[in-house]
């Protein structure tokens, strides 16, 4: 999914029927053929970005774009209501909603706080008999919620749940034996309750269109029998990602029945019973030679290394490979990574060490992502990663578009030289796991080393900040960051300046979400002018006060001001003075109805 | 080359020594997944995973040289920060429950490593070892024992003197017979009669 910013403009009120007739009558016929005509057109604008401005020309343009709308992209699900959604676009076949902001992703926001697919599930039901695709992220989703789905949309052909929760096997099982079309069943990083249903079983008998099939998240064990028999049955499927409970015996018998494969995840990675010397072991080399078409790799789940060498006959097609559940050692990583020259997505664990990412700097010419985990994630004074591997994989991969890196040491020269060498970063996320860390060389702060990222990589959206930070730093972000979209802040920073650079400076600022950092009112109040171009602005444990937030809310009643901590409840607000535990604001159309007790409304 | 010279030790199905199975680059590509685990343990069938953990730590401490995962000198316990650093609750619980399936014992199916005991018996000139993952129930390690101890046998049988130990059957009821009863010492140091404990 893109993430372009542009939503759905401020809706124009429909003139009412009266209005209409009377232009109609005065010229009847030109009008219908220029909305004829456009609709014509629009159908071939995808573009979310174009759309919005094709539906700000005036008000017969901005109809005739909702009715040729087809895809809707909804960026926070409490920015408007289902029911105005619907209402102004007709005829959706696909829609797009997250929810949660995304530090609910690390225990930052409290349980049954929203983002509830129901409403949604509702409204559409009524709305888009004729709907094929749903794409939820950070949505809580019952089994209801999908009953729904599965009953109400007889087109209905793709469904992708991303970090989202709720729901169990049973509402899988629906989906699976409800939906006949269904071309896309991706489970992604979310929560899938045990209801001990046999969803796999569930699908219907005969040829299915599966095209693509990821449950690697799915916690629980699955009928392998069932598994085998609808992979035989599916000739169109692609995409094959299995959980942890699949051993590599039962991916062997999987693989060689589809070898046409183009993703694959392989499970486990490791046989489920011991193997004794002299046991016959299926040729898994031979499985991977044969998946002829396989670009990309994830899964070893619960790998031993020994089997790495099946991977072999696939790794020079390899665009994607993700190690990062399998804790594999330099050596092990390189007998791989030197196979891999067309590689261009790489997740691993940091078990690697610098060693390992040298590796790939040799190799990977083409890297365009980077994601470096830790195995540890404990605050310590060394670790198997650092500006050492950094500094490599600066130097060897120049195309380099999206880093993810976790260490626990880094120094400003190597930050400073991957901004000169990777002049297409887009996404630049360094994480230094030591709060207020400074270089580790020179004992400075971490200012010159992502300065230097904003000023010389001019391609920049996505900006993630760690380590010893004074407002320097943030003076830089906001003089040279023009293209920053969104940017994360945690420990960082000296004072409210350092806040106000970014809200004077950051123009195309989206999404900013900030935590533990001593910015407060002074700063919060200096971002008016702009709070109604992003989509949210999050901040936990700062010192923003009630009084100061209030003030944001009376201002612009555009806004959504949530104000909440963990252990509040409408009797235990607190004083105006008192600083809040987390601020969490977005523009919206709407109000929200079903927020729970401790989230309070300004 | 010492692969998986990893300090985690928790993660017991790291090869200390060579690579187990030797699969090189020249060679099939076809993997057995046997794991040759050169430490061994004394013949305790009590198997403690801390325990065998313990002897790899400072069998390690002594023999590696660069290690990948350096043994981190953690500073004073800080306080833990909620959701800090940014990593996934879906990926820190996977990442703890490796450590946790790591932890448990070592006979765990897909764990790897080998169970090497040291076996010895009266007036026999060297010991042996066996692997006791190879083997489902007393009865098959008891006859393995005696195939291996078949050499060595000597003694009271019959008044040459002297053994025909080519005979298997005779040596099987020798070794069977009450003359020889298999023995283990347990952790605590005492010599206990084998088949009480059950298997697993």
């Amino acid at each position: 999914m893109s993430h372009d910013p542009a939503e759905m403009s401020e809706d124009d009120e429909r003139p009412p029927p009266a209005d209409r007739g009377r232009v109609e009558y005065a010229s009847p016929h030109a009008d219908q053929v220029l909305e004829n005509v456009l609709e014509n057109v629009l159908v071939f604008l995808t573009c979310r970005r174009d759309r919005s401005s094709v539906s700000l020309v005036c008000k017969s343009w901005c109809r005739a774009e909702a009715l040729t709308r087809s895809e809707l992209f909804i960026g926070n699900c409490y920015a408007v209501s289902p029911a105005r959604a619907t209402e102004r676009f007709e005829r959706v076949r696909s829609v797009a909603l997250k929810g949660k902001p995304r530090f609910a992703d690390f225990s930052l926001l409290p349980p049954d706080w929203g983002a509830h697919f129901a409403p949604w599930a509702s409204a559409m039901a009524g709305a888009y008999p004729g709907l094929e695709k749903v794409y939820l992220k950070r949505m809580s989703v019952t089994d209801e919620d999908l009953a729904v789905l599965a009953r109400s949309f007889p087109q209905f052909k793709e469904l992708a749940l991303v970090c989202c929760e709720g729901f169990g096997t049973s509402g899988l099982a629906v989906v699976a034996s409800h939906c006949r079309q269904l071309r896309v069943l991706d489970l992604i990083e979310s929560e899938v309750t045990d209801d001990e249903v046999d969803w796999i079983s569930c699908f219907p008998d005969g040829e299915t269109s599966l095209e693509s099939l990821i449950f690697d998240c799915v916690e629980c064990t699955i009928n392998f029998n069932a598994l085998e028999r609808l992979v035989a049955r599916s000739s169109s499927l692609k995409k094959l990602r299995l959980n942890r409970y699949v051993s590599i015996v039962q991916l062997y018998r999987l693989m060689i029945r589809a070898p046409q494969l183009t993703h694959l995840g392989t499970g486990s990675f490791s046989p489920s019973e011991i193997v004794q010397q002299g046991d016959q072991e299926p040729d898994y080399a031979s499985a991977f030679a044969a998946c002829r078409s396989l670009v990309c790799l994830s899964g070893f789940r619960e790998i031993i290394p020994d089997y790495l060498p099946a991977i072999y006959p696939v790794c020079a097609n390899l665009t994607s490979l993700n190690f990062s559940y399998a804790n594999i050692n330099a050596e092990q990583l390189r007998s791989v990574i030197s196979r891999c020259h067309k590689l261009q997505i790489f997740w691993v664990l940091d078990s690697i060490c610098d060693e390992g990412l040298q590796a790939v700097a040799a190799t990977c010419k083409d890297l365009r992502e980077l994601r470096v985990f830790p195995i540890d994630a404990a605050e310590n004074n060394e670790g198997p990663v650092s500006d050492v591997g950094f500094l490599a994989i600066a130097e060897g991969c120049r195309k380099l578009q999206s880093i993810l890196y976790f260490c626990q040491q880094m120094t400003n020269a190597a930050v400073i030289a991957m901004s000169n060498n990777c002049q297409d970063l887009v996404v630049f996320r360094l994480c230094i796991i030591p709060r207020y860390r400074a270089d580790r060389i020179t004992e400075e702060p971490m200012d010159e080393g992502f300065g230097a990222i904003v000023k010389n990589c001019k391609k920049l959206t996505r900006l993630a900040v760690s380590g010893l930070l004074t407002d320097r730093a943030f003076s830089y972000i906001g003089q040279y960051g023009k293209l920053v979209q969104t940017l994360s802040v945690a420990f960082n920073g000296d004072s409210d300046m350092g806040l106000k650079y970014v809200l004077e400076g950051c123009s195309s600022l989206q999404k900013l979400e900030i935590r533990d950092s001593p910015f407060g009112d002074s700063a919060l109040l200096s971002g008016l002018h702009h709070y109604y171009n992003m989509r949210f602005l999050w901040m936990s444990s700062c010192r923003v006060t009630r009084r100061g937030c209030r003030e944001i809310a009376q201002q612009m009643p555009g806004l959504v001001v949530e104000v909440f901590s963990w252990n509040n409840d409408a009797q235990d607000r607190g004083e105006e003075n008192d600083t809040v535990e987390t601020l969490y604001m977005y523009r919206s159309l709407a109000r929200r109805v079903d927020a729970p007790k401790y989230v309070e409304i300004l | 080359m010492l692969g998986g010279s990893s300090l985690n030790l928790k993660e017991t199905e790291l090869c200390l020594g060579l690579p187990g199975g030797g699969v090189g680059e020249g060679e099939t590509l076809k993997v057995t997944g046997k794991r040759g685990f050169s430490e061994t343990v004394d013949l305790k069938l009590n198997l403690q995973s801390d325990e065998a953990a313990m002897d790899l730590k400072d069998k390690m401490k002594s023999s590696s040289k660069d290690n990948c995962i350096k043994d981190a000198v953690k500073p004073p316990a800080k306080a833990q920060v909620v959701g800090w650093p940014p990593v996934r609750s879906f990926r820190k619980n996977i990442m703890a429950q490796k450590n946790n399936q790591a932890e448990e014992t070592t006979e765990k199916a897909g764990g790897g490593s080998a169970a090497f005991v040291k076996v010895s018996m009266d007036g026999a000139p060297y010991l042996r070892k066996v692997d006791l993952k190879m083997y489902k129930s007393y009865q098959e390690l008891s006859d393995a024992l005696a195939k291996m101890f078949s050499s060595f046998t000597m003694g009271n049988y019959g008044t040459q003197g002297m053994i025909d130990f080519m005979n298997e059957s005779k040596l099987m009821d020798l070794l069977n017979s009450s003359e020889y009863v298999p023995s283990y010492e347990d952790k605590d140091g005492d010599w206990m009669l084998v088949g009480d404990v059950p298997w697993e």
